[in-house]
């Protein structure tokens, strides 16, 4: 069983895109990289319920299943709110939004 | 594998318990509604959408007072998943109390602003129906789920005014760090469902006993899970959003977020580690003693240098959720201790939802005639309008912890779980909160000196017209208040009979 090929990949994805939400600028690739992290918890919902056994295998599926459903969710709302910023400054650069301080 | 297929065509539908179930089905319908109503209503006539939306939370709340006098009796559906008991039962009558009282602040805000309102009332509700769910949540699917339900529209309130540049910038915060802190919890859930081979709350903490091997496995999972409710609960250093996007965003939802959304990642908090992980007492509690006592510090600090209203009153409640996280720190794993932690979070819960309401309330009303949110802005209030400065001055003794308002006995649940604890670090943990309650009082004092004793800074001496929909919110508020700190025991025995697996 290749269990800990797939633990060792979700875990670099989810290093992968907590390094893309805190450090990309623009705000569609951290909306991307979010992506990311939500895909590395579903390789491992997938992997862990397979190599635990039958039923435990469909409750892995199911989860990771909510998880790409509400991901899709707030990803959508995400991009709303991305594209309302773009309206009101013509520019998607996070580290101009900063209007409030201390 | 031809007998696994067989095995999995056996479905069984899981039985409901629809009286349980009342609140939530209530507040789905009025939800459909409201929203189909502002689809079809004249322009002219939806001044009824808050009427309905308001009547709606109350017909939710009705079916709990059933429940409640039925007795004891746990009701349990979908092998565990999803429970109504008596822990489910109070908090769903605060997300429901606090969801009217934000409703009544709201009513006229929304109306004289120039956004949409039928929108407002959809998104209001839905996040209070994620909150009625998370109460009975017993699973970290529905947990997962239900938390996603309260945020996703709590994103879009915090920009609910689209061509202000603050208020965009409040929402995207707020939803950048919401994302990535669910992203964190399901990295960490993912982890303990491995150790642990379920979803259900009550088999994991079964589970968890079972597998040491796996508890390096285990406490990183449970690691991750608590930051990722570090950030909804605003606790330091996972506070930054929370003073920006409460700045941003309209003041009734800086209300809503500040006491209903804190008080659901709590709730989920509560359930996360007083059934599944309470056998892990070793890996959470040195994690919420630096939370707890870095939070307090923190927050309280940053506060003493706020010229700004809401500014101030964000730091202020992210002390808040410091003293909250005190008893998670000191819980432990014997009983005595962990039944009086739960109820001390509890209660604390309980008392600061109304008392923030409250203040938010005055913060409301005034700024109607301010057009302000500076703290001076506040100066001389007794001399044109003596009723609100009362109830403020009422609301910043709670907050402080001065009797007879309600603040004193949260804090006095907080200080008696931490003897109950009685070990080392608890009472360090004590010494701390106590040492931030005296600094705390001087930045609450601050506004009420401004209020009773500066002058008035404009020399504009004309009244407050205050509409009748927020002076129900104060009344409300402020009785609960004020009862609280007068007749404590009634409170402290729901605090009881609030708790987790007895």
């Amino acid at each position: 069983m290749y269990l800990m090929q797939f633990l060792v990949l979700a875990a670099f994805l989810f290093c992968v895109g907590v390094y893309g939400v805190l450090v990309r600028k623009n705000a569609v690739l951290v909306l991307m990289s979010i992506e990311l992290i939500l895909n590395s918890v579903n390789i491992n919902l997938v992997a862990l319920g397979v190599y635990r056994g039958y039923d435990q295998a469909i409750v892995g599926q199911v989860f990771s299943l909510f998880v790409i459903a509400v991901a899709a969710a707030e990803v959508g709302i995400g991009l709303a709110i991305v594209l309302l910023i773009y309206r009101n400054r013509a520019s998607i650069d996070l580290s101009e939004v900063d209007l409030m301080k201390g | 594998m031809l007998a696994a297929a067989q095995a999995a065509t056996d479905f069984v539908t899981p039985k409901l318990d629809y009286a349980a179930l009342a609140p939530e089905m209530i507040l789905t319908g009025v939800i459909v509604v409201v929203l189909l109503l502002d689809l079809f209503l004249d322009e002219t006539q939806k001044y009824v959408i808050p009427s309905i939306a308001g009547f709606g939370i109350l017909t939710a709340a009705f079916p709990l007072v059933f429940l409640a006098v039925q007795g004891d009796d746990v009701r349990s559906m979908v092998g565990g998943a999803y429970v109504s008991d008596d822990f489910a039962l109070v908090f769903k009558a605060l997300f429901l109390g606090t969801g009217y009282v934000v409703l009544l602040m709201s009513n006229r805000y929304i109306d004289e602003g120039d956004y949409y309102k039928g929108e407002y009332y959809v998104m209001l509700l839905s996040s209070l129906l994620g909150m009625v769910v998370m109460s009975s949540s017993r699973d970290l699917i529905s947990i997962f789920v239900a938390l996603e339900l309260l945020s996703i529209p709590a994103y879009l309130l915090a920009g609910w005014r689209k061509r202000d540049l603050k208020s965009n910038e409040a929402s995207l915060k707020y939803y950048l760090l919401g994302v990535l802190s669910s992203g964190v919890m399901l990295y960490g859930m993912s982890l303990i469902f491995g150790a642990a081979g379920t979803t259900v709350l009550e088999d994991i903490s079964a589970q968890l006993v079972s597998v040491p091997q796996l508890d390096k496995v285990i406490a990183i999972g449970i690691f991750f899970v608590v930051v990722g409710f570090a950030f909804k609960v605003s606790a330091v250093p996972f506070h930054f959003w929370a003073p920006d996007t409460y700045e941003g965003a309209p003041t009734p939802v800086t209300a809503f977020l500040s006491v209903a959304s804190k008080a659901a990642g709590f709730v989920a908090l509560l359930q996360l580690v007083f059934i599944a992980f309470l056998s892990q007492g070793d890996t959470w509690a040195p994690l919420f003693w630096v939370l707890a006592a870095l939070t307090m510090t923190v927050g309280n600090l940053v506060a003493l240098r706020q010229t700004n209203i809401v500014r101030m009153l964000a730091y202020s409640s992210v002390a808040q959720a410091g003293y909250i996280l005190v008893p998670f720190a000191v819980a432990g794993d014997e009983l005595r201790a962990v039944q009086s932690a739960q109820t001390a979070a509890i209660v604390y819960l309980l008392i600061y939802s109304a008392m923030n309401l409250g203040a938010f309330a005055i913060v409301l009303a005034v700024a109607r005639k301010t057009r302000s949110g500076e703290i001076s802005s506040f100066g001389g209030l007794f001399q044109y309008a003596p009723g609100l400065t009362v109830v403020m001055t009422v609301f910043l003794a709670s907050l402080a912890g001065v009797p007879p308002a309600g603040g004193w006995f949260a804090k006095f649940a907080v200080f008696r779980s931490v003897l109950d604890a009685g070990t080392g670090w608890a009472v360090a943990l004590g010494v701390i909160a106590a040492v931030n309650s005296v600094v705390a009082a001087f930045y609450y004092f601050n506004v009420a000196r401004e209020m009773w004793i500066n002058p008035v800074p404009d020399e504009d001496r004309t009244p407050i017209r205050v509409p009748a929909a927020l002076t129900t919110a104060l009344g409300l508020t402020v009785a609960v208040v004020l009862v609280i700190g007068v007749f404590p025991g009634l409170f402290a025995d729901l605090g009881n009979a609030a708790s987790l697996g007895r």
